[in-house]
């Protein structure tokens, strides 16, 4: 054991850990998993006051859940996984049947759902602390967390701007040291956005690589869970966990989880020679900040010092993505959407009425705005008479942006581009402007309509506002390993050259 | 096909809300016509793009049936699907009058 081992670990010490780290001392006994998650519990009750990631806190459970952990170590028995009393926040999105899950929303106020998510069963079984229900825009729908019925979400980098959303809750979590670990949900860069403006690591798995059973549905053929950490390997430890065919998904894919520890390994060794990787021409240039330019540039000079071969590719209609997506998207949401319908679950107003009343109230009540005009948009698309014009011709769009990334990935290993056009942006400045703040997913959403994996790795700060910025990686259906092996790459050889990226300390 | 001048008039959007069973207020209606107007300006660019001959895609990855062996397996009980009822008596969900005077 090495000298340092022997000292008393302090809680300001644990929770700046690696997921890894804190896992392989706790294995060795060390470090109690009930150490490790009281050490996050209280730095939730020192901070996140002011960072508002966590919307429930499961205090108790955790507790208890990290004791059956440290049962184990003492009595010499094999972990329940790599990750066995790692803390990690939970999205709200995911059912958890002894805490309630909101997904953001005053129509799930206080609700508790009858089964647990299989993406919450997994992290039970192997073991993983979940110390609570983290902040999102209301039913995953928005860019900044500002869309929640529970108040925003702050960014630890700058209390006055937002994480980014949906999962913003998660995101701010790691970069404000409150979990090492979290899991967040991509409809069209809920998890790499945030990931992207708090310094933080999001990965968006293959369609159907992580089950969707139990995770409240906003666009079903869009929706895709994941994990999200502060380091590439402790992303693929926890995707590791979570990935896999489960029958409970009908759109699950019966394959094995690709072996994404071992590729994170790999990268880290610093050697890309024989990649190819493209550079999408039409996601970059005009409307990109010029920090977030200037960062993606260095990036690309730093994969190809790894040994990797720089191609431009281009995909023509990435250009029609957004469109074809804010018609696919809201069609979709406005059919999910119809199951809160007061009568079996969740919130009910104006007792007394006739049904349909009582569901319009109800429905008025229980959503906000961001929602309603969503429902609105995709009852109109889905509209006889516009139905060909808007969705349909969406449908064909989508078609044409699946090639596009076919002929790509015939020319590269991984696409790259940066995550998000900009740094995180003040609370306020783009709510009342959905366009606006629809235009911050531009350069995520052609992966989740094609359905292929994607990944945000901390690329740096921006020159002129010091905010992190990410560069995103794009890989085929169920080519995660050469995508965490470039993510882990890269990030090896950045953290060697400038450091972590550490978000100033959150005020008290 | 959408109108020449790609507007969505404020009656409109009363008529969708009405179909989607959301009781919007006045105030809504003349925030979200201004908003959806705009939306639906910009996603109509989907039209530019040439693709009569093109296949839709609804689904990312191709589906097809999948089926489950046919057994008996525990699914929630009476209990448990009524817990979040609003409403609930003699372990059914209560639910407002559907029918209306004349049915």
């Amino acid at each position: 054991m090495s000298e340092r081992a022997s000292e008393p670990t302090t809680q300001r010490e644990l929770i700046r850990l690696t997921a890894a780290e804190l896992a392989g001392r706790i294995q060795s006994g060390e470090v109690s998993a009930v150490e490790a998650a009281q050490a996050h519990l209280d730095r939730i009750a020192e901070v996140d006051g002011a960072v508002h990631a966590f919307l429930h806190v499961g205090t108790e459970a955790a507790l208890a859940s990290a004791a059956l952990v440290d049962e184990q170590v003492k009595a010499g028995s094999a972990p329940s996984s790599p990750l066995a009393g790692v803390p990690l926040a939970l999205k709200d999105v995911f059912t958890t049947i002894d805490m309630p899950t909101t997904c953001g929303s005053k129509i799930l106020e206080g609700w508790r759902p009858p089964y647990d998510a299989t993406v919450t069963a997994r992290l039970r079984a192997a073991g993983i602390t979940i110390l609570g229900k983290t902040n999102m825009d209301e039913f995953a729908m928005g860019s900044s967390t500002e869309h929640s019925a529970y108040g925003p979400t702050h960014n630890p980098w700058d209390l006055s701007r937002i994480p980014g959303g949906s999962g913003g809750g998660s995101a701010a979590a790691l970069a404000a040291f409150e979990a090492p670990l979290a899991i967040g949900t991509d409809t069209g860069g809920s998890i790499r956005q945030p990931a992207a403006v708090t310094g933080t690591v999001g990965v968006k798995p293959t369609y159907g690589g992580v089950s969707r059973y139990g995770l409240v549905a906003c666009a079903s053929s869009l929706d895709q869970g994941g994990p999200c950490a502060r380091t590439v390997l402790d992303a693929a430890l926890l995707h590791e966990v979570i990935g896999g065919y489960d029958p409970l998904d009908s759109t699950s894919i019966d394959a094995p989880v690709p072996s994404v520890v071992e590729a994170a390994k790999l990268g880290a060794q610093g050697d890309l020679s024989g990649l190819r990787v493209g550079v999408v021409r039409e996601l970059g240039g005009e409307g990109y900040q010029p920090g977030v330019r200037a960062s993606f540039d260095a990036a690309l000079q730093r994969l190809e010092k790894l040994g990797a071969e720089i191609v431009e590719v281009s995909c023509p209609h990435f250009e029609y993505g957004m469109a074809a997506y804010y018609l696919i998207l809201p069609s979709e949401v406005s059919s999910n959407l119809a199951r809160f319908d007061a009568m079996r679950y969740g919130l009910r107003v104006s007792e007394g009425a006739s049904a349909e009343e009582v569901m319009a109230a109800t429905r008025e009540a229980g959503f906000g705005p961001e929602v309603k005009r969503r429902i609105i948009l995709g009852t109109y698309a889905l509209s006889s008479g516009y139905y060909d014009a808007y969705y349909g011709q969406a449908q064909k769009v989508r078609t044409l942006i699946s090639r596009d990334f076919a002929a790509a990935f015939a020319k590269a290993d991984v696409l790259v581009s940066p995550t998000a056009p900009t740094t995180a942006f003040p609370i306020g400045d783009k709510v009342d402007d959905p366009l606006a703040m629809y235009l911050n997913d531009l350069a995520t959403i052609p992966t989740n309509l094609a359905g292929v994996a994607g990944m945000s790795v901390p690329s740096g700060l921006a020159e002129e506002d010091g905010l992190p910025v990410g560069l995103q990686i794009m890989a085929p259906a169920l080519g995660e390993a050469v995508m965490y092996r470039v993510g882990a790459a890269f990030e090896a050889s950045r953290l060697a050259d400038e450091g972590a990226l550490i978000a100033p300390e959150v005020a008290k | 096909m959408p109108s020449e001048s790609g507007a969505i008039s404020r009656d409109e959007v009363a008529h969708l809300a009405r179909l989607a069973r959301l009781a919007v207020t006045d105030t809504e209606l003349d925030t979200f016509a201004g908003q959806l107007d705009v939306i639906l300006g910009s996603v109509a660019r989907v039209g530019e793009v040439a693709a009569d001959d093109i296949p839709p895609t609804s689904h990312a990855v191709p589906l097809e049936n999948v089926f489950r062996p046919d057994e008996l397996r525990p699914g929630l009980s009476q209990e448990q699907a009524l817990s979040g009822a609003p409403a609930a008596e003699e372990g059914r969900f209560r639910v407002p009058r559907i029918l209306g005077e004349e049915a």
